[in-house]
């Protein structure tokens, strides 16, 4: 069978994006770069641990009072609605409504631009601002490592879902496409885990000190 | 690569009962979304509380250890038996939370020794 095949609502397989063997290999493969990206996670989250407040010898920048929560609620907020949004996607996917999955993809990116916005600026409150830039100390560079490898998923996942979205728009679903939209969504919602993580350790912790 | 895959026409009763029940996962998909939003609301409250860290660390790390669970297993579907190579993907993810936990174990433990 041709993956070009046309499909109609009642002919679209129950789980379109791992009917081929081409969606089986690709499901199982974004998860184990997922679990390899686990451990990446975990070295730079222990460094970032183990040099917290760490530095040269009069230091006066700590996190209990770089760090503020405002900021960090806010991003939370937005890419914790984005993971929903995604969900939306893979819904429409199910019920074979291709534009669904595009504008609810589209949502996904919008969400995921503000996100990185943020985070943008909240970089650039650091170091122009407070003087907290990468080489700083121990505790800035462990930080921007951290907080940016987060940052460069975020950027990449963008670019990936918006050449989907592009490339995707007038093709309609079959199942060519299916498992590229889902490894996607797999892919961001593991970005949301990952920033789970920051907001807890980084930001929350980072407050109390 | 198509040609393992064995399509079929559904009958009118089997695609509506399939668009209800992915109706009825959703609602449930939008639920978990909601016990998301409110730990992330728990979890922020309770810093600006002001409450002792000893009882705002815990409690912040178990909320966040059910928030990823979550995403895990609702969102990300690591829990559905039927999915391919499902035994796989869990031997690595918990694989790769081993080598996590040994890299906090490490690096928490002797660098400031």
């Amino acid at each position: 069978m041709d993956l070009n095949t046309k499909f109609t609502p009642k002919s679209w397989p129950d789980h379109a994006e791992q009917a081929t063997l081409e969606g089986k290999n690709k499901f199982v493969g974004i998860w184990i770069f997922i679990c390899s990206d686990i451990v990446l996670f975990a070295s730079v989250f222990a460094t970032y641990l183990s040099l917290k407040d760490k530095g040269p010898a009069g230091m006066d920048i700590s996190a209990a009072e770089l760090f503020g929560l405002e900021l960090a609620f806010v991003m939370t907020m937005l890419l914790l609605t984005s993971s929903l949004t995604s969900v939306y996607a893979m819904y429409h996917m199910k019920n074979f409504n291709s534009k669904g999955v595009l504008i609810w993809m589209g949502i996904t990116v919008l969400l995921g631009l503000g996100f990185l916005g943020l985070e943008i600026y909240e970089f650039y409150e650091y170091t122009v601002h407070e003087g907290f830039g990468f080489t700083h100390s121990a505790f800035s560079s462990s930080f921007y490592v951290l907080v940016g490898t987060h940052g460069l998923h975020v950027i990449i996942g963008l670019v990936w879902i918006t050449g989907l979205i592009i490339r995707n728009m007038k093709r309609g679903l079959n199942l060519y496409n299916a498992p590229k939209f889902f490894a996607a969504s797999i892919y961001w919602h593991f970005i949301d885990v990952v920033w789970v993580f920051i907001f807890t350790v980084v930001y929350l912790m980072g407050v109390l000190g | 690569m198509g040609h393992d895959t064995h399509v079929q026409e559904k009958s009118v009763a089997q695609y509506e009962f399939n668009r209800k029940k992915n109706a009825v996962e959703m609602r449930k998909q939008v639920v978990n979304f909601a016990i998301m939003i409110l730990f992330t609301f728990i979890a922020f409250a309770v810093v600006v509380a002001d409450f002792s860290p000893y009882f705002i660390k815990p409690v912040i790390l178990l909320l966040a250890g059910v928030q990823v669970a979550l995403q895990l297993y609702a969102f990300m579907h690591m829990g559905e038996k039927k999915a391919p190579f499902i035994g796989v993907i869990n031997t690595f993810v918990w694989l790769g939370a081993v080598i996590a936990f040994t890299f906090f174990l490490c690096f928490l433990t002797i660098i400031w020794w």
